[in-house]
């Protein structure tokens, strides 16, 4: 059976599930009932400088998009960081880490870009025996406003100097979290391992206004009429987590540097995903949202039943197993050709492939064939361009088919060369690099 | 003394109050708002889809059920009555699993086709009730047409005349407008009264001036309207039934099925209808069914159809069969009326004789069986009589006993279209006779006007 300890940064735990740092971690209660689902680990919802806490609104703090069935697709907070006093969370952390010893349990921290707010405020938090902390650079709403979460997480430089200062006033391990809301997210990567941090976590939530009520014309959620961005996770935001990790995996500067992936994990198989690109765990806060902390027992078992049937022994297996296969564009195989095939046996004649080639693409679908409603590809107009797989209700109806080298492309024809060739060194590439002779 | 279901021979009051309403509440209830958004989640808007092929008044149904997903049924109710201006009757009585949902490419994938009625009947359902009227007159052409029968064919042909500005009279020898949606079809089907209101929707255009107890051939005859009108539109409806032709067919008990719906249709209370302990209905088709699912909701003990050829030949559909089945209907193949037995001028049962295929003929076996029953239902098909027609004037050319009609539903005389169950044309169905009576009305319009302009 497949061993899914993890190991991330020195903090162990039983599985590589953590909750992230959001609502379902802001109190014992919470975390002691996600324990005894099966958590793995729990980034402690983000703690704030000692003194009056921080306040909520009292109106709606979730917005949401649904599909037919009402199940949620993405999800949008404006709630702050931890509305409860320092010192309960204090104590209650370090309650909940002597009683559960084999759980990770790490203290998110937002604090304002001062040394003395974290040189304050780490001891306090390396006193509970937390394994580690995460330093919340990532939430775009209400404390961006005050110069903290993605207000931080947009200035590399901040970034690196805040990473530096903990990493001298504590022995934790430094996790940096970070935004998406921004250009390239190599930058803030960079910057916190320039500072020193030991990993990075991401993505927290992308800048969003979920819909706009048109009765009132106020956005949603709304309160008393106004509303104002949230932070949007949940399935929604899972491709453009995939690629953040992939980029911070692979890039040159970054590359090694320990990777909590979090954004839209909702089963099993998004978890591995993530793992495959190169996170050395999941964190995970809106399928727990959604379902409650069950969901997690799923995960374990999807994750290691998978292992299994592919012979993977450890996560060391298979993290980072797909980062290699993350290039540039410049670098992808023009040789490659694939033709849509369409099974005619599948087919169930809703013509949606025919349609959107039609209409959109390139007209390389029948839609009739001798007085007959037929959907046939025509390989003499396909380029291999995938949407009528995606359109397609059927699942495996249609698939991309490669062209073995040597054989025709009737598009070109020209038969399927079998060099691999790129746009680096293609004829129509003004920049190409020439061959040494 | 024997009560309820055991009552001897044809008795009312069979079951409790509750029950009866029960029994002839709506078959298929509405959906709401969100099983409606779910259902229409499943449709995948297909190109050149098969279902609107399948539909004799061709509705862009793709197009209706995504509105209905996008929260704008209004928009889809407008989609469907610009085909069908009947479409709420047709949502409720339409044999859609031999129709759309038979066409359904989910159908073909998985066997549970969406469920195209039901969405239909949920966004035409929104606009009636809102009373949302989507059509308004052109300016009045001065031109003044006749229809005759206000049912399926009649009422589309004239909401569509209406709206091209011609004035309609609309002559109707019952009481009631609606046609079959009023006197025929299972009252389970079209609850509240709904015929009526459709009918009051419809006509809600205005220029549409319906008169009642009007009679083809008795109150007037072809050839004065044809004088006294631009057009004359003939929609009627099959006013004949056909014979058993089996001996003691006259006996007291022997019923026809046709008249037995209607009876029942306009019966104020389910409870004063007599209906025997147990009936025995001849026929394969709908009106067989009905009957038969009818009887046994007004409480009959037993009910039997009998039908001469074998279950793939039935003219009802596989599901309004197994819902007789599921209702407790035996449904019996291979089997021909022989001899009504009476006792005392009363039917006390039936003799059947066994059947068979001899090449494509079907021929008796000789073998018989006797079934004991109080009533007996005659259901073998209706047919068109013709005689009002002819009263005066020229003679409209008829095929296959009905009246004989082009694509575009003009009959053999000038001026004179016609379109419903009293033309060969197409199925005997209300969808049907929507789409020829809006056809017809449509050429009836561009005779009139030039190629349609006026």
């Amino acid at each position: 059976m497949a061993d899914i300890r993890n190991n991330f940064v020195g903090i162990k735990s039983p599985n590589p599930f953590w909750l992230a740092s959001a609502p379902p971690t802001d109190k014992a209660y919470n975390v002691i009932r996600a324990f005894k689902a099966g958590w793995g680990g729990v980034v402690w919802k983000t703690l704030g400088e000692e003194g009056p806490p921080v306040v909520n609104v009292n109106g709606p703090r979730y917005g949401a998009i649904w599909g037919a069935d009402r199940r949620l697709l993405g999800l949008n907070n404006i709630e702050l960081i931890t509305d409860r006093d320092l010192q309960t969370n204090l104590r209650e952390m370090k309650q909940v880490k002597m009683e559960w010893p084999d759980r990770a349990l790490v203290a998110s921290i937002m604090v304002p870009c001062e040394e003395a707010s974290w040189k304050a405020i780490l001891p306090l938090v390396e006193e509970t025996g937390a394994d580690g902390i995460e330093l919340n650079f990532g939430c775009p709403h209400g404390m961006s406003e005050r110069g903290m979460g993605a207000a931080v997480g947009q200035v590399p430089e901040y970034i690196e100097m805040v990473a530096r200062w903990c990493k001298q006033y504590t022995r934790m391990p430094v996790i940096v979290k970070l935004t998406p809301n921004i250009t390239d997210i190599r930058y803030p990567a960079r910057a916190a391992k320039k500072g020193g941090a030991d990993a990075v976590s991401l993505i927290n939530t992308i800048s969003s206004i979920t819909s706009v009520n048109l009765d009132s014309f106020s956005p949603e959620p709304s309160i008393d009429g106004k509303g104002s961005h949230g932070g949007y996770c949940g399935p929604a935001v899972k491709p453009i987590a995939l690629n953040m990790v992939a980029e911070i995996a692979r890039d040159a500067e970054t590359r090694g540097l320990p990777i909590s992936g979090i954004g839209g994990v909702t089963t099993w198989r998004d978890a591995a995903e993530f793992l495959a690109l190169g996170a050395g765990n999941v964190q995970v806060c809106t399928a727990a949202m959604t379902y409650g902390f069950k969901v997690v027992q799923e995960m374990i078992s999807g994750l290691s039943n998978w292992m299994d049937e592919k012979g993977h022994r450890s996560l060391d297996d298979i993290i980072g197993r797909a980062t290699p296969n993350v290039t540039d564009w410049q670098y992808l195989n023009l040789n490659y050709i694939a033709k849509a095939h369409i099974d005619q046996d599948a087919c169930i004649k809703c013509g949606r492939c025919h349609i959107v080639c039609e209409d959109t693409s390139h007209q390389a679908i029948t839609a009739m064939v001798d007085g007959v409603r037929h959907f046939e590809v025509m390989d003499d107009e396909c380029v291999g361009c995938n949407l009528c797989v995606n359109v397609c209700p059927v699942e495996g109806c249609i698939t991309m088919v490669p062209l073995a080298a040597g054989e025709m492309d009737e598009r070109t024809g020209k038969p399927v060369s079998p060099i691999y060739a790129n746009w680096t060194t293609h004829p129509n590439n003004p920049m190409a690099k020439v061959a040494a002779e | 003394m024997a009560t309820g279901h055991f009552k001897q021979g044809i008795a009312g009051g069979r079951l409790s109050p509750e029950v009866y309403a029960e029994n002839f509440s709506d078959l298929h209830p509405p959906l709401d708002a969100h099983e409606a958004l779910v259902e229409a989640d499943r449709c995948y808007f297909c190109y050149d889809a098969p279902c609107m092929k399948a539909c004799p008044t061709s509705i862009d149904i793709p197009l209706f059920i995504r509105q209905i997903a996008t929260g704008n049924p209004i928009g889809s109710a407008k989609t469907i009555f610009d085909q069908n201006i009947l479409g709420g009757m047709c949502a409720r009585v339409c044999p859609t699993e031999t129709l759309c949902e038979e066409a359904c490419v989910r159908e073909a994938a998985e066997g549970k086709p969406v469920q195209i009625g039901r969405l239909q009947r949920y966004s035409t359902d929104i606009a009636m009730e809102e009373g949302k009227q989507f059509y308004e007159r052109a300016a009045p052409s001065g031109r003044k047409i006749a229809v005759v029968g206000a049912g399926p064919a009649g009422l589309a042909a004239a909401h569509r005349l209406a709206r091209y500005g011609h004035d309609v009279t609309v002559l109707e020898a019952k009481e009631k407008s609606g046609g079959l949606n009023e006197y025929g079809i299972a009252a389970y089907k079209s609850t509240d009264d709904f015929a009526q209101a459709e009918v009051d929707y419809v006509t809600a255009i205005g220029g549409i001036d319906i008169q009642n107890g009007k009679m083809l051939g008795r109150d007037f005859q072809l050839s004065d309207i044809v004088k006294d009108y631009d057009a004359v539109f003939l929609g009627m409806g099959l006013g004949g039934i056909n014979a058993l032709s089996a001996e003691g067919e006259d006996a007291n008990g022997v019923v026809n099925a046709v008249e037995f719906i209607s009876v029942l249709r306009q019966a104020r209370d389910l409870a004063a209808l007599p209906i025997g302990r147990r009936v025995v209905v001849i026929g394969g088709g709908m009106t067989a069914i009905d009957a038969a699912m009818q009887s046994k909701l007004l409480g009959a003990d037993e009910v039997t159809i009998c039908y001469r050829r074998g279950q793939e030949h039935m003219n009802a559909s596989e599901f309004e069969q197994d819902l007789a089945a599921s209702n407790g209907v035996t449904i019996r193949h291979w089997l021909q009326p022989k001899r009504v037995i009476s006792e005392d001028g009363k039917v006390s049962g039936i003799e059947l004789e066994y059947t068979a295929l001899d090449g494509d003929k079907l021929a008796g076996t000789g073998e018989t069986v006797t079934l004991a029953a109080d009533q007996v239902f005659k259901a073998i098909g209706q047919s068109f009589v013709p005689a009002s027609l002819n009263g005066s004037g020229a003679a409209l050319e008829l095929e296959g006993g009905r009246i004989k009609v082009d694509a575009e539903g003009r009959t053999s005389l000038a001026k004179v279209w016609a379109g419903g169950d009293c033309v060969r044309a197409g199925e005997d169905l209300t969808v049907t006779s929507v789409a020829q009576g809006r056809d017809a009305a449509e050429s009836i319009h561009k005779a009139l006007t030039a190629n349609g302009r006026a």
